[in-house]
């Protein structure tokens, strides 16, 4: 569990990525707005929202290749805008749609990007060859690029991070346009680089993919993070509660004794004999021990983990009407 | 503040990648048929009137690159038409093609500065333009061997190899011209149509309207006219005006640099010739001080146009 301090402001005990109040304007109007963040060592981080909230444009200046109209940003230490080589040396960026060239194959394609990366003659055939491999691209290497799909695409792009040896990768929409088989290898790519303790940025508006993958994700809206920390923790600080438990059950009294229940907080009867609890906690072992308390008939028995989506629809539903200000 | 490490990192990988594309690609293949058929078509013909006519002429190799024959142009002149259309070809994608293809913010995201990416299509591009017009000029001097059976002397050699450098130096400003709209333009369709419509009023209209301006910046004397003679006010004019234009800059030069004979390239009065010999050739080094003008003119063309499209380039947001 994610201590108060990292929810609000994200201080993070090693962070290779610090932000703070950056700011990038295009005349007057400010695409990303005073953002404040750390990422740490090691950790998958996701930056969500609506097309056009700044996701993009963050991502740039963490490579220099946008300037920051005001504020700090420091990549690995360093700025980027001042020292693009050093900090473009050590992350590895797939953009959103990620383009190669067509006549080139598989193989050339990396090749050229590992002359731009300096790597030594010796070095690249084999790190090429491993990357390949590891993306499961090794039966197509040398076959031309104009001939990939989109999910191989994506994949040689990964591969590029993968044979950089990068300490952070950056990864903008990595799964939009992919087909559900292609974004699970995809995500099942990053959570190996994860495994290897390379630091995993991703920016995405599938909600429930970067649920899956992430540690902490950053919620933006109109160029402000309006929400960050891990998942559950913005549950309960969103949606009121963690969990929600759907109960079908045949018996008498069983919703007041379900709202006895210490922890839930709300219980609503959805039909005669189904109910819904609003929850702290995991409470369906209790759910289940009132039910045969009162001697009834249970038959279903579900939970729904803490859905960022939930939180999302939420969270947008609530500050229109203007419930809740900001959460920071 | 300064910013870190050089510039030029990665210049070279861009360079080799980019002058490997140049030299595989149908689009070049193309320019090179179309280049070297008209070259030789022109060739042909000169070949054929030398050796009709004379082999006295102290310089028989250059009236090769010169001579022409209706209804074909010189070799020079095919030239200073074909050279634009190539450098327009090799670079009105330049970097629009790299947006487009999605390929650009990856690449940037290399540790490399933009400069490399720009300076290094434009080596390349213009590495390519050498290559083919060496071939060229190997082909001609070839050609000349043959059917002509006289052995160049060293003179010809540096004025045709003079032709060459000033050549190259013309390729660049089309080069320039056409990687800079290909930085303006984000679509390459665009890009290459306003190259060709710019190469097109300046090498087509702009002759036509030159002396037209001209007549409205300074009118005629009608004394001159009674006589019969050019205003040489108008004609400094007319000619100043025709120098704006690159064609005209690469025609001029080659003039001085492929005629021996040629003493100047504008108008002069008759008591600036008093003491001249008529139709003796200039010494080398004096030909090419009259060409040199010239061929600063054409250079600074090309660094003003790449610096535009350097400003433009380093300023551009990288995002599709």
């Amino acid at each position: 569990m994610t201590d108060q301090s990292s929810e609000s402001r994200g201080t993070a005990p090693d962070p290779v990525i610090a932000a703070r109040g950056l700011t990038r304007r295009y005349g007057a109007t400010a695409v990303v707005d005073a953002i404040d963040f750390d990422i740490a060592r090691g950790e998958v981080f996701g930056l969500l929202g609506p097309n056009g909230a700044g996701k993009t444009t963050t991502i740039l200046m963490m490579l220099g290749l946008t300037e920051n109209s005001s504020g700090e940003i420091r990549v690995l230490g360093f700025d980027p805008a001042r020292e693009p080589l050093k900090v473009k040396r050590r992350v590895g960026y797939l953009p959103d749609a990620v383009g190669f060239y067509d006549q080139l194959t598989a193989t050339e394609n990396l090749a050229y990007t590992a002359k731009l990366m300096g790597l030594a003659r010796a070095e690249r055939a084999r790190l090429i060859e491993a990357a390949l491999l590891r993306v499961g691209l090794a039966d197509v290497a040398s076959k031309r690029v104009a001939t990939f799909s989109r999910g191989m695409r994506q994949r040689l792009g990964l591969a590029e991070i993968i044979m950089k040896r990068a300490e952070i990768a950056i990864l903008d929409e990595p799964t939009s346009g992919l087909d559900p088989q292609a974004t699970l290898e995809f995500l099942g790519l990053i959570g190996e680089l994860k495994a290897e303790g390379i630091t995993v940025l991703l920016s995405s508006h599938m909600l429930d993919q970067v649920q899956r993958i992430c540690d902490r994700v950053a919620l933006f809206k109109a160029g402000r993070i309006v929400l960050m920390g891990a998942v559950p923790d913005l549950a309960v600080k969103v949606l009121g509660a963690g969990f929600v438990v759907e109960v079908e059950a045949e018996g008498p009294g069983i919703a007041r004794r379900l709202a006895l229940i210490p922890g839930v907080t709300q219980v609503e009867t959805l039909a005669v004999d189904r109910f819904r609890m609003t929850a702290e906690r995991d409470v369906r072992a209790d759910a289940a021990r009132a039910v045969v308390a009162v001697d009834g008939a249970l038959r279903r028995l579900s939970v729904d983990e803490p859905s960022l989506e939930a939180i999302y629809a939420r969270y947008f539903q609530t500050t229109s009407t203007g419930d809740i200000r900001h959460a920071a | 503040m300064r910013r870190e490490g050089s510039p030029f990192q990665g210049l070279s990988t861009v360079f080799v990648k980019e002058l490997a594309d140049h030299i595989s690609s149908i689009r070049m293949l193309m320019l090179e048929f179309l280049v070297v058929f008209t070259a030789l078509a022109a060739l042909y013909e000169a070949i054929n009137s030398l050796r009709q006519t004379t082999a006295e002429d102290p310089f028989l190799l250059l009236r090769l690159f010169t001579i022409d024959r209706a209804p074909l142009p010189s070799f020079v002149a095919i030239l200073g038409f074909l050279i634009p259309l190539m450098a327009i070809g090799l670079g009105f994608d330049a970097i629009n093609g790299e947006h487009n293809r999605r390929t650009l913010s990856r690449i940037l995201a290399q540790p490399i500065y933009r400069d490399a990416l720009l300076l290094g299509k434009f080596l390349a591009a213009l590495a390519t333009i050498g290559i083919s017009l060496a071939a060229l000029w190997l082909l001609v001097i070839g050609l000349g061997l043959i059917f002509l059976g006289v052995p160049p002397g060293g003179e010809e050699i540096a004025r045709s190899l003079v032709f060459l450098v000033v050549a190259i130096c013309y390729a660049g400003v089309w080069l320039s011209l056409a990687m800079l709209l290909s930085t303006v333009f984000r679509s390459a369709a665009t890009a290459a149509l306003v190259s060709l419509g710019v190469w097109l009023f300046l090498t087509v209209l702009w002759p036509m309207l030159a002396p037209a301006v001209a007549q409205v910046i300074a009118p005629a004397d009608p004394r001159y006219a009674l006589l019969g003679l050019n205003d040489p006010v108008t004609a400094v004019w007319t000619q100043e005006l025709l120098r704006l234009s690159p064609n005209d800059l690469f025609g001029e030069a080659m003039l001085a640099v492929l005629s021996p004979t040629t003493r100047t390239l504008g108008p002069v009065f008759l008591d600036q010739l008093r003491g001249a010999v008529m139709g003796a050739p200039l010494p080398f080094r004096e030909s090419v001080m009259i060409a040199w003008p010239q061929t600063v003119g054409l250079i600074a063309g090309t660094i003003v146009l790449f610096a535009f499209g350097y400003v433009l380039f380093q300023r551009q947001e990288v995002r599709a």
